[in-house]
């Protein structure tokens, strides 16, 4: 894409609507308009791109189209299954629930909601690499456990976590097994059978189609609560007309995606490359997350004596956008759970920017972020008190890994 | 949910004015501490009680550098007893507001200035007793 009015490298907080999607929402607002549980041509033509936008959905991740659940996107998929999967564990005396402590807010709010309710939370230690260890979760199972929920791709870090095994151990204790993949559908492989996932979550703004619309897959035979009552969309599990338009947009939106997607990762794994060696020079700077086992077009650094949002701002200035765990940026003072959960001291964790990426940056935008990043950190270094003190003694913080 | 900064902060946090420090400072305070992602450090320069110079280095968020820029702008030239008084409503006012979660910053500013005025006291008084 690189639009000429910004450099974008945001991607894992929204990305553009491709193209093919938008074609393929517009004649749902304008020829297919009806009402898809209306009995005439209108509503039957409006039921059928939903169904044929449900059976490609699955047939993406080896589901049945019946086991894809439309929402309104990743966060109300995630309360949803959480929410659900512990109901369903109560009935029969389960009350323990197990996550990572890097999770996205939808699912850690939910789960201190759920604490409040009487539930007992296990949160798993990510360690400095951003990975949850299989070993832990065998050892913090329970007989009472109902859930567990890890993320697939860390949204800050963009660390992958070994998603196979861990569904292998929740399906072996017979304890069900969710994971949000927000950041991950649309850009990684994902086979529900192979990988033993139970229940998932995605969101379509984040693959290039549009927001406002997910999907919450259920495995055949999991009696999830409803989320919604009221008439009998969703197979009553999610009263409310469809968002057709949306929803054929996410199909459309995934498809593309997934298309030559080891060609675009091959690429975006080339720029991440690129860029981190570069950044990886500024002096005191460090990379956040496991160096290998993270998504192509994630890169997360810190960078000694500067704050987040200031470095956010200035870069903004240049015209590039990106993003940062800052407390700042994100109205609280409390620095990025995230990187606090990697074992970050907060005063670090405070100075950290993400740049997200994906086959629509150039190698155009990837240069003019070499070219303007080191003197925006030179800048705010030179006006920092933090810096000035500490600059003596740059070995104590910013050699690169390895 | 994204904060938007007044024009007058932006520029005070693209253009910042005064950034730097005075090596023969009468007067350094520093505020605010790393981990909760903010340090103002301000250098004052006095001369017959009136602040003819104030200099500062600030790590913080934008609203930090555009509070410590425009404190050190109101208290250039001024008396200080009159530069003791500067509260942070008046910078936030003189910046065109800040937004709600900001305003923890502009405390910090005044902290700054007070914080510097009172190591210029503590000094002078001991130069006096002297």
């Amino acid at each position: 894409m690189s639009t000429e009015k910004y450099v974008y490298m945001d991607q894992a907080a929204t990305t553009r609507i491709s193209d093919r999607a938008l074609r393929a929402m517009m004649p749902c607002f304008t020829e297919d308009f009806g009402n898809p549980s209306s009995l005439h041509g209108a509503g039957r033509d409006a039921e059928a791109a939903v169904e044929q936008a449900r059976a490609r959905i699955a047939a993406c991740f080896h589901a049945e189209p019946s086991e894809i659940f439309f929402t309104s996107g990743g966060s109300e998929a995630d309360n949803w299954a959480i929410r659900q999967a512990a109901a369903l564990g109560a009935k029969k005396g389960k009350r323990h629930l197990i996550s990572s402590a890097f999770e996205h807010h939808a699912v850690l709010h939910t789960l201190e909601a759920l604490e409040k309710d009487g539930f007992e939370v296990t949160l798993l230690p990510v360690h400095e690499n951003g990975l949850v260890r299989p070993e832990e979760l065998e050892a913090a199972l329970r007989e009472d456990t109902a859930l567990v929920t890890v993320m697939y791709v860390n949204n800050e870090v963009g660390t992958v976590q070994p998603v196979e095994e861990l569904g292998r151990i929740c399906r072996e204790k017979g304890v069900l097994f969710h994971t949000d993949t927000v950041q991950a559908a649309g850009h990684l492989p994902i086979d529900v059978k192979a990988q033993n996932i139970d229940m998932m979550s995605l969101s379509a703004h984040k693959f290039h189609g549009p927001k406002g619309v997910g999907a919450l897959y259920v495995r055949k035979g999991i009696a999830l609560g409803n989320l919604i009552y009221g008439g009998g969309q969703e197979r009553g599990r999610r009263a409310g007309t469809e968002n057709v338009p949306a929803i054929a947009g996410m199909a459309a939106a995934l498809e593309e995606s997934l298309e030559d997607r080891e060609a675009k990762n091959a690429r975006t794994r080339a720029m991440q490359r690129r860029l981190m060696d570069a950044i990886l020079q500024i002096p005191c700077t460090r990379l956040n997350g496991d160096r290998d086992r993270r998504v192509p077009g994630n890169l997360n650094f810190c960078f000694e004596g500067i704050e987040g949002e200031s470095l956010l701002l200035y870069l903004d200035l240049e015209g590039i956008c990106a993003s940062s765990g800052s407390a700042c940026t994100s109205g609280s003072l409390e620095p990025s759970h995230v990187l606090l959960a990697l074992g970050l001291p907060a005063e670090v964790a405070h100075g950290s920017l993400r740049l997200s990426f994906d086959e629509t940056n150039s190698e155009a935008d990837a240069d003019r972020v070499l070219e303007k990043l080191p003197g925006v950190v030179e800048r705010l270094r030179s006006m920092s008190p933090v810096w000035k003190e500490q600059h003596a003694d740059q070995q104590s913080f910013g050699e690169k890994r390895e | 949910m994204a904060m938007t900064y007044s024009e007058k902060v932006r520029d005070h946090f693209a253009h910042p004015r005064n950034v730097g420090t005075i090596e023969d400072a009468d007067g350094v305070g520093e505020v605010g501490n790393a981990v909760c992602g903010d340090i103002m450090k301000m250098y004052l320069k006095i001369d017959d009680g009136i602040i003819t110079d104030a200099k500062f280095n600030t790590f913080g968020c934008g609203a930090a550098i555009a509070t410590s820029s425009m404190a050190t702008e109101m208290i250039r030239g001024k008396r200080i007893e009159e530069a003791e008084k500067l509260t942070n409503k008046a910078v936030v006012e003189a910046l065109d507001g800040l937004p709600p979660v900001k305003l923890h910053c502009s405390v910090l500013a005044e902290e700054a200035v007070r914080a510097a005025l009172e190591d210029y006291r503590s000094r002078n008084g001991n130069r006096s007793g002297t």
